[in-house]
């Protein structure tokens, strides 16, 4: 040791040591991919109001900033695990980890810390089962679905789409303790609505998903097979939309929009099916995946409207 | 100490940097305060007004 030093001191000046700084702050909130936080706050709101069950409103919306945060995490959690194929792919490679701007360990540091806040917060601030239900969201996010599922199978976002389904569930389980049929109702046209909105967008961006080695249907079904199931489960969609009505805690508003809405889905997903090449697949995919944004939010505004407004008029008595 | 004297020093922050760390200082304050203040919100919230109605 001793000779090694005085070799050092006889021979080099001291180096500066490179240091990580850190981001932005904007980078560590783009970790947790805001706009998905803006879904989950709406879908669980609504899973909350379709219960008829009166919260404190502090306590309400406390829980609701919990769930948000546990769906960021679980984010930040993703792209901690997935930026070796994020940097490959056009549409990700700017995200603050491939991009350079966070190192890896700050990213999982921020989402460890942030899953298990907010799990606590959630359950001192509502009850435990619907913690549990968040903490149990996270985990098949971020480990189940992306350390696992979306390398391994083409059914990734099929059976991982239950984790974008879950808020309405959590959301319900904080106003009433327990969760009922109406929120396991709108966990269905969640889990439902997920693999033909992807698969649009997949159909477009295959050559992506390819490039990055993760077997999208497209990518190993085939363009025209995973169009015929965007069309199957339009199709399934199309009753389970228009459940709440039958069930009595979707009314006339909700109905004449689930009916129209998923009657727009079952056009867009044959238009998808009938154009197969160039630009006018490419249209007809993205025209697909924008509707299926528009028709999940007008599906759930019209819920939210007619239980927190009181414009709930049964159309079955 | 010869060891210690020759460990490289740590490269000094540019402004840029520096700036941006202060930044990350003050967000997690601001979170550490937005806990506090939900905590205390929180408590107040579930007891209500019956915690003063108690039998001394």
């Amino acid at each position: 040791m001793t000779s090694l030093s005085n070799s050092l001191s006889a021979d080099a000046e001291p180096q500066p040591v490179t240091m990580a700084v850190g981001g932005e702050v904007s980078d560590f909130f783009a970790l947790l991919k805001p706009r998905v936080m803006v879904l989950v706050i709406f879908t669980a709101l609504v899973g909350m109001a379709v219960s008829n069950v009166h919260i404190q409103p502090v306590v309400g919306t406390i829980s609701l900033l919990m769930i948000a945060v546990g769906a960021g995490a679980s984010g930040c959690l993703n792209m901690w695990w997935d930026a070796d194929i994020d940097a490959v792919m056009t549409r990700t490679a700017k995200r603050p980890i491939p991009d350079g701007r966070i190192q890896p360990g700050e990213a999982l540091a921020f989402g460890i810390v942030l899953s298990v806040g907010s799990v606590l917060v959630l359950g001192l601030a509502s009850n435990w089962l619907a913690a549990g239900l968040l903490a149990f969201t996270i985990v098949f996010y971020a480990v189940f679905y992306s350390m696992w599922l979306k390398r391994a199978t083409p059914q990734n976002i099929v059976i991982g789409g239950a984790a974008g389904a879950l808020p309405p569930i959590i959301g319900q389980a904080v106003v009433t303790g327990s969760v009922g049929i109406e929120s396991i109702v709108l966990f269905l046209i969640i889990f439902i609505w997920t693999p033909p909105h992807f698969w649009a967008l997949a159909l477009i961006k295959s050559g992506e998903y390819a490039k990055a080695g993760i077997p999208m249907m497209p990518n190993v079904a085939g363009p025209q097979s995973t169009r015929r199931q965007i069309i199957y489960y339009s199709l399934v969609l199309f009753p389970v939309g228009l459940a709440p009505v039958f069930l009595g805690f979707g009314g006339l508003l909700y109905g004449l929009t689930a009916l129209l809405g998923g009657l727009g889905m079952l056009a867009f997903s044959v238009h998808v099916f009938r154009n197969r090449e160039g630009e006018a697949e490419r249209k007809a995919a993205l025209g697909m995946f924008g509707f299926s944004i528009l028709y999940l939010f007008l599906l759930f505004s019209a819920l939210l409207a007619e239980h927190s407004l009181g414009l709930l008029r049964t159309v079955i008595a | 100490m010869s060891g210690l004297q020759n460990n490289p020093q740590p490269r000094p922050l540019t402004p840029e940097e520096a700036q941006r760390r202060r930044k990350r200082s003050l967000a997690i304050a601001a979170v550490l305060f937005t806990l506090v203040a939900i905590f205390y919100v929180l408590t107040i919230a579930k007891l209500g007004p019956q915690v003063l109605n108690r039998p001394l």
